[in-house]
């Protein structure tokens, strides 16, 4: 039994109804309880979806249970498919369902129904939604290729463009709207033409003609990297593997393009437009240099994040971790290059101590680090699913490619105080308007509330008690006594870096073996580790 | 109305009995798909109202995954519901799962120390696997010596639909009430209600002579109103059947009455409650009558957009019917459809009798079929949940999505007006856009 706060991840049947309902002329059967419907306004309302995910539930109560739900699960499958005549049937069982062991699939393939059926396994109780969206897609994807053979292909003998397909695109994936804009606009400056986007837009009898491209491009790879594996064994189809996510990656990404496909890229490189470097350039940016940054997310957004928050807007990564355990092992590498360790965990309250422990100066997450952002006061901005409504906007807003870079610029600097105010607060502590206490002046009016700003001590006191501070070097058993002098001088320190402030002030004290922390203590262990 | 003995119900059985309209009333039943929350969704609001107790749902990544999807969209600081979910470890036995409960609820309240209640929320795979939660609250209890009060509900798809996850919550707490034996009379209110209205409510009742007032459930749980003979319930909202029963079972008597919709619900509403003190009915009237006429006036400037106007409701709520009486009644609405969950005839016996004879109303949901249904009748404002909102919208539909009517201040004299104003919004917006 775990203890969870916010949940990462859906349970694996939610990433079964996320392939369901990015294709077209595919319906997905699920033996569950009533009220698990509601998976359905993740799309309608989170997505703003205008028709309804094709999913049918059984929506068994407990009068269902004394009797057949079996029967129950055939007359379901009997009107789902009937009424909506798919194209391909998903079949499989959300986690109560699963505990009643009536195998929904099993009874589909015995039924004799007039459309593919693709039995689903997804363990509710050990796996979770990206790896239920992966398996489905997967299974999909195998179940409709089956007998079907590799085919020989040459564009530049046949006298066309190499083509690839865009695997992994979702419903309710980050930015994937745009995202798959944005790469095919990218590919297309490449010379690269897009044979098919997969599962998003894609209906079944598209799916049959994935190996008609010259090789995949693996856009999420916690939704399609099991299947670019399989589709290179099966069908000799290489992959691009770099995601494009920031102006370096882009350009790593359309280099590997040109490797796999056979053909010069550098020119599309060299013709891209992004504002990115430049805008990280001017002086206007100095004041980002070395911003302590947390970062967490899916691994793909996260590693992404991490690169370029280091190289493209020089941060200073003190955080790095990831709820996608499938690919930790790229993360942890990810991780290696900063001098830092990966934190791989799904538990929320985990990484809340991080982020307390580290007290960054921004935390670059997703909707659940928003609320850990919140207690503690630090400004946030959100890179990964999970994400609610206001991360799917109307207006063109892709993380990938060179307009996605432009995005993220701007998205990860409007948090921040802007600069002059940086400076005034720090030189002037005692105005009325623009304060400590006070949210950066061009986010809106008025002052944080009251449970805010008592939020950092409320939060130093969870971090002092939690076991996940004592591998720090400061040991459980210090005390430190802080003089008041020394308490006052402590704040005139702004408050996105008091907290680190305080932390080394304490580590150097401990290290050093003294009790009572004075001003001087504060002003040598500034000068020990500098700001 | 005004006849006490007739108002004043102490028998369930009583209620079966449906009179006039009522009993001619056709209830069409259906089964099949369902498109409704489950009760864990009342978590949402409960632990807004509550201000001290804490929700942990017992159950699997599926309900917590229900649970932020709801509420996601609010940043809490310190939010107070969790789930704890079940791993496959816990499948395996049970003597283990309930050793990882005491676990995960003494890492909670160690955690959160300002707990004072605590709800163990069944769903359902705790209910399936038959995970003994009274007991384990019991126990926790124990072990917590009085300084936590833990507490068992179930708010699982299996047996709950949406609102009834208050319901079962609210049932939980009557065994903790404190007993009241000296027959002293008290006015107990049942169901959760936005503070402003309570508030309103409490200044009527207090010039109407009401000599005692609480509210089922209080702001805080430490704060739970007595119980006894002498105690008089009045349900604020049709949802709370099984809570009345079980605080009918301690000795109270409950008043019928229609729900406090409208002018119309909620002057009956307070005359029931009135009855039930044997205040004179001039006193009552005496006491709500600015308030009424007030109301009355607000509604006319929303009448006019709604006469005429045709409605369904799809089940969600259970309010589906008091809110079709107002709209037909004091809106002069035409009602197409009205979908319940289920129908709790005892509690909605005198709202029934002011309903047409002729309305379709459906217990119940087999979801496609309701949909051919309602994409036959075109009606002008379709009443249903967020999972099916959008998609009508884009067949041309208007709706009104059902979740804010639990939301939203709608009760009493007060709020008749924006509960009108609710329905003739998205009416307005149609005809505001032009694109």
């Amino acid at each position: 039994m775990q203890l969870t706060v916010w949940t990462y991840e859906g349970p694996p049947h939610m990433g079964a109804i996320r392939i369901a309902a990015s294709m077209q002329d595919v319906h997905c059967v699920l033996h569950a309880p009533q009220g698990d419907s509601y998976a359905d306004l993740l799309f309608t309302m989170i997505a703003r979806s205008a028709k309804r995910p094709p999913v049918t539930y059984t929506s068994f109560q407990a009068r269902d249970l004394g009797a057949d739900t079996a029967e129950l699960v055939r007359k379901t499958l009997r009107e789902t498919v009937d009424r909506f005549q798919p194209r391909a049937l998903l079949v499989g069982e959300a986690c109560t369902g699963e505990l009643l062991q009536d195998q929904p699939a099993a009874l589909a393939e015995g039924m004799g129904l007039d459309c593919p059926v693709v039995p689903l396994e997804l363990p509710a109780f050990t796996r979770k939604e990206s790896w239920g969206a992966s398996e489905t897609f997967h299974q999909l994807v195998r179940s409709l290729l089956r007998g079907s053979a590799p085919r020989a292909r040459n564009p530049a003998a046949e006298g066309r463009r190499p083509r690839a397909n865009l695997l992994g695109a979702t419903a309710l994936g980050f930015r994937c709207r745009d995202d798959i804009a944005e790469v095919t606009r990218l590919l297309d400056s490449a010379g690269v033409d897009v044979n098919l986007s997969a599962p998003a837009g894609a209906t079944p009898d598209d799916l049959r003609r994935i190996p008609d491209a010259d090789f995949n491009v693996c856009l999420y790879p916690e939704i399609a990297h099991s299947t670019c594996v399989w589709l290179e064994r099966m069908f000799k189809q290489p992959w691009v593997k770099t995601v494009p996510i920031g102006v370096g990656a882009t350009r790593d990404f359309l280099t590997e393009v040109g490797q796999v496909a056979g053909i010069d890229t550098a020119p599309a490189i060299a013709a891209a437009r992004t504002r990115l470097p430049w805008f990280s350039r001017s002086v206007d940016s100095t004041y980002l240099t070395g911003k302590r940054v947390f970062i967490f997310g899916d691994a793909t957004h996260a590693i992404a994040a991490a690169r370029i928050a280091s190289e493209e807007l020089g941060f200073e990564v003190v955080g790095l971790g990831s709820y996608s355990r499938e690919f930790a092992r790229e993360l942890r590498a990810a991780a290696e290059r900063y001098g830092i360790e990966a934190l791989i965990t799904d538990d929320y309250l985990e990484v809340e101590a991080r982020v307390l422990e580290l007290a960054p100066e921004l935390v670059l997450g997703t909707q659940m680090e928003r609320h850990i952002a919140k207690r503690a006061g630090i400004p946030c901005a959100v890179i990964s699913a999970p994400v609610h409504v206001q991360d799917f906007p109307a207006r063109y807003a892709p993380q990938m490619g060179f307009e996605g870079a432009n995005v993220i610029f701007d998205t990860w600097v409007h948090p921040l105080m802007m600069g002059l105010e940086e400076h005034l607060i720090t030189m002037f502590r005692e105005d009325e308007e623009f304060h400590d206490e006070a949210v950066a002046s061009h986010l809106g009016s008025g002052n944080r509330s009251a449970a805010q700003t008592d939020a950092p001590a409320a939060a130093s006191a969870t971090a002092d008690t939690a076991p996940a501070t004592t591998d720090d070097s400061i040991g459980a058993d210090d005390v430190f006594v802080w003089e008041p002098e020394a308490e006052q001088e402590l704040k005139k320190i702004p408050f996105f870096v008091r907290g680190k402030a305080r932390r080394n002030t304490e580590r150097f004290a401990a290290e050093r073996g003294v009790a009572r922390i004075t001003v001087e203590t504060l002003y040598d262990a500034k000068a020990h580790f500098g700001r | 109305m005004t006849d006490v003995s007739a108002a004043v119900r102490t028998s369930e059985s009583a209620a079966l009995d449906g009179q006039g309209c009522a009993a001619s009333i056709e209830v069409h039943r259906e089964q099949g798909q369902r498109q409704a929350f489950c009760g864990l969704a009342g978590i949402v609001w409960l632990h807004r109202k509550i201000q001290d107790a804490f929700f942990l749902v017992i159950g699997s990544r599926t309900c917590a995954h229900l649970l932020q999807s709801a509420a996601g969209v609010m940043i809490f600081a310190e939010p107070r519901f969790a789930t704890a979910i079940l791993g496959d470890r816990d499948l395996a036995g049970l003597a283990d799962c309930n050793e990882e409960l005491d676990r995960v609820v003494t890492e909670l309240l160690a955690r959160r120390p300002d707990i004072g209640t605590l709800f163990l929320v069944g769903s359902c795979p705790s209910e399936v696997i038959k995970l003994d939660l009274e007991n384990a609250a019991q126990r926790l209890a124990r072990a917590q010596q009085g300084r936590v009060r833990v507490l068992a509900y179930s708010g699982s798809g299996l047996d709950t639909t949406f609102t009834q996850g208050e319901d079962t919550c609210l049932s939980a707490l009557v065994p903790e009430m404190p007993g009241r034996h000296d027959g002293a009379h008290a006015l107990l209110v049942l169901g959760t209600l936005p503070d402003v209205v309570e508030d309103q409510f409490r200044r009527l009742f207090d010039a109407m002579g009401i000599p005692s007032l609480a509210f089922l459930p209080p702001r805080r749980a430490s704060e739970l109103p007595a119980v006894g003979p002498g105690t008089r319930l009045l349900a604020a909202q049709p949802f709370v059947g099984e809570t009345a029963a079980a605080l009918v079972d301690r000795g109270a008597s409950l008043i019928e009455a229609p729900y406090p919709f409208g002018v119309e619900g909620t002057r009956a509403w307070f005359h029931a409650a009135g009855a039930a003190f044997d205040i004179p009915a001039d006193r009552i009237e005496e006491a709500i009558a600015p308030a009424a006429a007030r109301a009355e006036r607000g509604l006319a400037r929303y009448r006019d957009e709604l006469a005429g106007k045709r409605i369904s409701f799809l089940p969600d709520s259970q309010l589906e019917i008091p809110l079709g009486r107002f709209l037909q009644r004091e809106c002069g609405m035409e009602l197409t459809e009205i979908g319940v969950p289920y129908l709790d005839r005892r509690m909605l016996a005198p709202e029934l009798e002011l309903l047409p004879a002729d309305v379709r109303l459906t217990e119940g949901q087999d979801l496609e079929r309701q949909l051919d249904r309602l994409r036959a009748d075109r009606p002008d404002l379709t009443v249903c949940g967020l999972g099916l909102a959008n998609p009508l919208e884009a067949e041309g539909l208007t709706t009104k999505w059902s979740i804010e009517l639990v939301f939203s201040p709608v009760h009493g004299f007060d709020q008749a007006a924006d509960l009108a104003e609710l329905f003739v919004r998205p009416l307005n917006r149609r005809q505001r856009l032009a694109l």
